[in-house]
């Protein structure tokens, strides 16, 4: 199977049928790895325990910006490309990327609060992210307010592309202004800042949960081929039941008609 | 395994986490099925797809 066969909904929904399987029974090994080591990580010598905290924080975090930008590419794949698929996948990541960012906001506010001493603060790394948490609402609002997938899918494309300068502004927020945020310690100049007993559990989650997006993304976006179908074939039923009842009307508007040129 | 005196937040976090990724797959399952139930009722009520293929059929 060639890349341009997946551009063929059924072809697609074959693919998954085979790999869906497989990509959770490996997703589901990863994260009850990566959640043993960390219960077994050290404390930080700083931190104390609250470090555990980082080990479900950071994939969130990182993946409420990786999913975005999958929209971006969809987004593109809708303008540009016209891929059938593009505005299915835009569709099926929007609500997955808007609960990673729900749980990177949630679980941050709650590892600021023995750290900062406080839930939230109005800087910019908070609230770049919860500008992104609107944004996915906003996108998932604007699909279900428009009733036609295509055009809808438009719509949401350009939304999805103007709220992509986003992103980098969350990546820089904490080297660009003074933030209660840390500044990056893994993804930056100079490899990581985090001591091997962190940064492994940090990334074997990091990875589990990315598996969990493809996963939960690739279901998603079956259900969204199928709920088309239902549409396409709803729409059927409908010019059936519409062609019916106009055949039965035209004979009986003939008979009017005859009524009504021999009065 | 000793969380200090900071557990609650802990294991409020980690709960969350759990929650809600629980939630989004029984979601996604939930909407699978009611996808292939609306299907079959269309299917049963004798509409095709013009392939002539079942539209349940998606292997």
């Amino acid at each position: 199977m060639t890349l341009t066969d997946l551009a063929n909904p059924t072809k697609f929904l074959a693919l998954t049928a085979r790999i869906l399987p497989w990509l959770a029974g490996v997703t589901a090994i990863l994260l009850a790895i990566g959640l043993y080591q960390s219960a077994m990580a050290p404390d930080d010598y700083q931190q104390g325990a609250t470090v555990k905290i980082m080990f479900i924080h950071v994939p969130n975090a990182w993946l409420s910006m990786f999913v975005w930008g999958v929209m971006s590419v969809a987004a593109l794949g809708t303008l540009v490309w016209r891929h059938p698929l593009a505005d299915v996948a835009a569709k099926a990541a929007a609500p997955i990327g808007a609960a990673f960012t729900f749980l990177a906001l949630v679980t941050g506010s709650l590892w600021g609060r023995p750290m900062w001493g406080t839930y939230w603060e109005w800087d910019a790394r908070l609230t770049s992210v919860l500008i992104l948490f609107l944004m996915y609402l906003g996108l998932m609002a604007l699909w279900r307010a428009v009733e036609d997938p295509s055009r809808a899918a438009r719509a949401a494309a350009v939304l999805t592309l103007v709220g992509a300068i986003n992103i980098p502004i969350i990546k820089f927020s904490v080297d660009w202004w003074n933030t209660l945020h840390q500044p990056a310690s893994v993804l930056r100049m100079g490899g990581s800042t985090l001591d091997k007993a962190f940064l492994w559990p940090l990334l074997v989650m990091a990875i589990a949960f990315s598996l969990l997006f493809i996963t939960l993304h690739l279901a998603a976006m079956r259900n969204e081929i199928l709920r088309r179908r239902v549409r396409s074939l709803q729409m059927m039923q409908a010019n059936r039941v519409a062609f019916t009842s106009e055949v039965g009307t035209g004979s009986r508007d003939g008979n009017a008609s005859q009524e009504i040129g021999a009065a | 395994m000793s969380l200090g005196p900071y557990a609650s937040f802990i294991v409020t976090s980690y709960a969350l986490v759990a929650a809600v990724v629980l939630l989004l797959i029984v979601w996604i399952i939930a909407d699978y099925r009611r996808q292939q139930a609306h299907l079959k009722e269309i299917e049963a009520s004798g509409i095709t797809r013009r392939s002539g293929r079942s539209a349940v059929d998606i292997r």
